[in-house]
This record gives C-alpha cells, sequence and structure tokens, in this order.
C-alpha cells in the first residue's frame, strides 16, 4: 500500500522534472550553419606535408602503406638528382580509409598527418581517390620544427655522412688497427 | 436555417479535427523535443510547419498494399472503424453555449459508446494481417482497452451523480460554481489514465511501441492504412481532451475571454499534458499494466463511486 503512494509519488515528481526541461538550453548544433567543436587532434582528413625548409617530407618508404588495415595508401617511390628520395606517385582511395591514424603513427618523417577537416563528400565514387597534388599541403602540419633530413643518416645533397644532427662523425675502421 | 448551421459546424468540425489532428504530429515532435532538451522538426518550413505537408504526401504516395494472406475486407475495414467511431465522438461534445451538433440527453453514453468501437479496430487489425505478431499485439492491446474501459465509463458515474444528468450540456452548466476537478479528484486521475489507455498513448502505448513485437497489431499496414491508424489516435487523444474539459475542467466557462476561446484553451492544456507524460514516464510492462489496472484502478474507481453516492444522497437529503 505503502510502494502504491511513493511510486505514484515519483512518477509524478518526475513528470515535473521533465516540465523543468523547457526552460533548459537545447543541445542540438544546427549544423551546417553551426559546426562542432573538432579537437586538434581530431582524425579527419588526411595530408601530406613539407618540411620547414619548404621541401617535402615523405620518403616514400612504404611504411604507411604497410600499416594502413583496409590497403588503401598506394606509392612508388623514386630517387632525385639530389640523393632525396620522393614519392613518384601517392595515392590515397578516401572510399576506404576509415581514417584510424595508423598510418600517421606509422610515419618516420611526420609527413603524413590526420587535420579537422570531415567534410569531404563527392557525388562520383572515382572523385574520392586523392593523388598527391590533392593530399600536399604547403606547410608543416601539426609537427612545426621538424625536418627529417637533419636526423637522418643518409647522405644527401649538402649534408654528409656524419654531419646530421648529434650524430658522430664516421670512423675509418682502419686507422682502428694495432 | 438551423440545418445549414449544423452542417456548417459539422463541415467545420470535420476539418478542424482531421486538420488538429495532423497538426499534432508537428506539433507532439516539437514539444518531446521541448522537453527533451532538443530542437523537434525545424528544417521543412518557418518552425518546420511545412512538415505536416510533406508526411502527408510521404503517406499518400506508398504503395497500398494488402497482404495476400490477409482476410482481405477485414484488413481493409479495422483502420476506418477507428476514424469513424472517433469523429462521431466529436459530434456530442459542446463547445460552447449554443455551438454543439447536437445536445444528446444521453450524450456521455454515447461516447463512451464509441471509444468500445474503437477497440474493434486494434482487435480486427491484429487479427485480419495472419501474422503471429500482429496477433500477439493485437490481442494484447485488446485486452488492455477493454480492461481500462471498465472504470473509464465507472469513473465518469461520480459526475453524472453529482449532474444528475447525462447530457454533456447540463454537466458543462452545474460546473458554473466550482470545477469537476476540486470535488471529484479520483475521477479524474482515474480517467486521465483509462483514456490514456483507450487511444494507446504512452505509458500505455504497447501495441505500437517502437521496440515491441515489431509494430505489434499494424505491422502489415503501409501507406494510406497506417496513416488512418494515426489519425484515429490522434482523434481519440483530442477526443478525450475534449472530454476531460467537458467533465472536469468546466467546458466553456471562464472569466473574462468569450467562451469559444475558453475551450480550446482547455483542450491544447490537456493535449500538452498528455504530450508531457509522453516525454517523461517509462512503459510498464504488460503484466505491470494490466494489475495496475484491475489491482489498483478499479478498487479507486468503486471507493470514488461509493463515496460520491453517499455524498450525492446527504446533499440530496438537505444535509449541506
Amino acid at each position: 500500500m505503502k510502494e502504491l503512494f511513493t511510486s505514484l509519488w515519483s512518477q509524478l515528481e518526475t513528470i515535473w522534472r521533465v516540465l523543468g526541461h523547457t526552460f533548459a538550453k537545447t543541445e542540438t548544433v544546427q549544423y551546417p550553419e553551426e559546426k562542432p567543436y573538432l579537437a586538434p587532434r581530431y582524425r579527419g582528413r588526411i595530408v601530406l606535408t613539407k618540411d620547414p625548409d619548404g621541401e617535402e617530407r615523405c620518403v616514400a618508404c612504404n611504411l604507411c602503406a604497410v600499416a594502413c588495415p583496409v590497403g588503401c595508401i598506394a606509392l612508388q617511390q623514386g630517387v632525385r638528382d639530389d640523393g632525396r628520395w620522393y614519392p613518384e606517385f601517392f595515392r590515397i582511395n578516401f572510399s576506404r580509409c576509415i581514417l584510424c591514424g595508423m598510418c600517421e603513427e606509422a610515419c618516420p618523417t611526420y609527413a603524413i598527418q590526420l587535420t579537422p577537416d570531415f567534410e569531404m563528400c563527392e557525388y562520383e565514387r572515382t572523385s574520392l581517390v586523392y593523388e598527391k597534388e590533392h593530399l600536399m599541403i604547403d606547410g608543416p602540419g601539426k609537427y612545426h620544427d621538424y625536418n627529417f633530413y637533419r636526423v637522418a643518416g643518409l647522405e644527401v645533397e649538402g649534408k654528409k655522412k656524419g654531419e646530421a644532427e648529434k650524430e658522430a662523425p664516421p670512423v675509418d675502421v682502419k686507422s682502428l688497427m694495432p | 436555417m438551423d440545418e445549414l448551421k449544423i452542417i456548417a459546424l459539422l463541415l467545420l468540425l470535420l476539418g478542424g479535427a482531421v486538420g488538429g489532428a495532423a497538426v499534432m504530429t508537428w506539433f507532439e515532435r516539437r514539444m518531446l523535443g521541448v522537453w527533451q532538451d532538443r530542437l523537434g522538426p525545424n528544417r521543412v518550413g518557418p518552425l518546420g510547419i511545412v512538415l505536416v505537408a510533406a508526411d502527408m504526401l510521404k503517406l499518400l504516395g506508398k504503395h497500398d498494399w494488402v497482404p495476400p494472406f490477409a482476410d482481405r475486407p477485414v484488413f481493409i475495414f479495422a483502420p476506418t472503424a477507428i476514424v469513424v467511431a472517433m469523429l462521431l465522438g466529436f459530434a456530442v461534445v459542446p463547445y460552447a453555449p449554443n455551438v454543439m451538433v447536437i445536445d444528446l440527453n444521453i450524450g456521455l453514453l454515447f461516447f463512451l459508446g464509441m471509444t468500445s468501437i474503437a477497440v474493434y479496430s486494434v482487435l480486427l487489425g491484429g487479427l485480419a494481417s495472419h501474422n503471429k505478431y500482429s496477433l500477439l499485439g493485437g490481442l494484447r492491446s485488446a485486452a488492455q482497452m477493454v480492461s481500462y474501459e471498465v472504470f473509464m465509463g465507472l469513473s465518469l458515474m461520480g459526475v453524472v451523480m453529482l449532474t444528475g444528468s447525462f447530457s454533456l450540456t447540463q454537466i458543462v452548466v452545474a460546473q458554473e460554481g466550482l470545477w469537476y476537478a476540486v470535488t471529484q479528484p479520483l475521477g479524474l486521475f482515474v480517467f486521465v489514465i483509462a483514456g490514456l489507455a483507450e487511444s494507446h498513448r504512452l505509458p500505455f502505448d504497447l501495441p505500437e511501441a517502437e521496440h515491441e513485437l515489431t509494430a505489434g497489431f499494424h505491422t502489415e499496414y503501409g501507406g494510406m492504412k497506417f496513416a488512418m491508424f494515426m489519425l484515429g489516435e490522434y482523434l481519440g487523444l483530442i477526443l478525450i481532451s475534449c472530454m476531460i474539459t467537458t467533465l472536469f475542467l468546466g467546458g466553456w466557462l471562464g472569466p473574462w475571454l468569450p467562451p469559444l476561446l475558453w475551450f480550446p484553451i482547455k483542450t491544447v492544456a490537456v493535449i500538452l499534458f498528455f504530450i508531457l507524460l509522453r516525454a517523461a514516464i517509462p512503459r510498464p510492462r504488460y503484466d505491470q499494466l494490466m494489475s495496475l489496472g484491475w489491482k489498483v484502478m478499479l478498487p479507486i474507481t468503486l471507493i470514488n463511486l461509493a463515496v460520491t453516492g453517499a455524498v450525492a444522497l446527504w446533499i440530496h437529503e438537505g444535509g449541506l
């Protein structure tokens, strides 16, 4: 009998509370007039970035293509005249890409990055395959100071073996002989 | 001349009731949004009102299919039963001192009869569909409606005793001094709950809850037939609100505004309360629902009847 009254009272209290919600602000984000807040590390559209010096970072090592769980990255390595490695073509199929960020984690040069942009709708499915000229941006992306070729050991024009940052010069092993 | 007035009122009522039920689809969704901290439909027109036309066009354009295994004449008849019964119920409601279609001196009994016919639509719809889920939904919902109808009628007997007549105009006039919501609170409470169960609204909408038994008795219905069921449900809601206003809230009585304005104001307030109930209350399980009806509501109604009868007799004998 008592639980009858307590349950009735709890129903009335619920009704009163929900009525109080008339004065609460609505949570709706009216897209596309208002955009939702995206964090800086939000995993959206993929870009290829450039050095602080203005050269492209990608060395076409294929680590991103191997790390990709759906296999949507295709690329081919080429060597430039100054010894730098570069991708001859770099293709990402965005109809397959799941925006997981494994490629960004695998990349040794911080070339490939994910940006907080998701508005990539197309009418044709073939327009979703982005080539290097669609992916490349002019800036360094999220990592402003990193220059791979300054810390790597590869010999390119302007830097011989042993001249990278934190690298010791090469030792002539024949001079170590007793 | 009198016939013309009645015909004009009938047409106005038909348009108003069906139009009102159509606008209810939009209004309910917006009010549910207000109470659930979100916006309802707001894109289609200013404030989303053109949604009514969009919904109507969609339902009109759907393929009106009768399943080949279903019982064809009964299948087609079932949705019409509820719409006809509810529309007929609007004929006895007094909207203003001289504005009503007909002043039956058994108006209340007529209304109770019409709501009983509404059970047919659910039962026949569920049975004619030749589908296990429709059958289960239809049976459950018919049992629920029939059980709650028992005390729907009984709860109104208190009002009838205090008035001394079944005529709805008499009942409104008898509330000049004090509304029956004050002298018959238990009657109001029971009638609200029974009315909710009759038009199967939340929290009693087990037949058509989104996750219950596919879709209950209207699983096999699509297009215009489904629209008729929804129309019947909203018409039932508006009719129950009109009856609550007439029987318990004083009908067209009120201080400064003309009577023709008071009636819609009170009816809309009751409809808002019903939409609030849909936003707020969880749905009970079917056995909890039935035991609530028989073990709680019926005793309350009988006690209310006995006490009101005793008080009415005492007043009649000259006690007050």
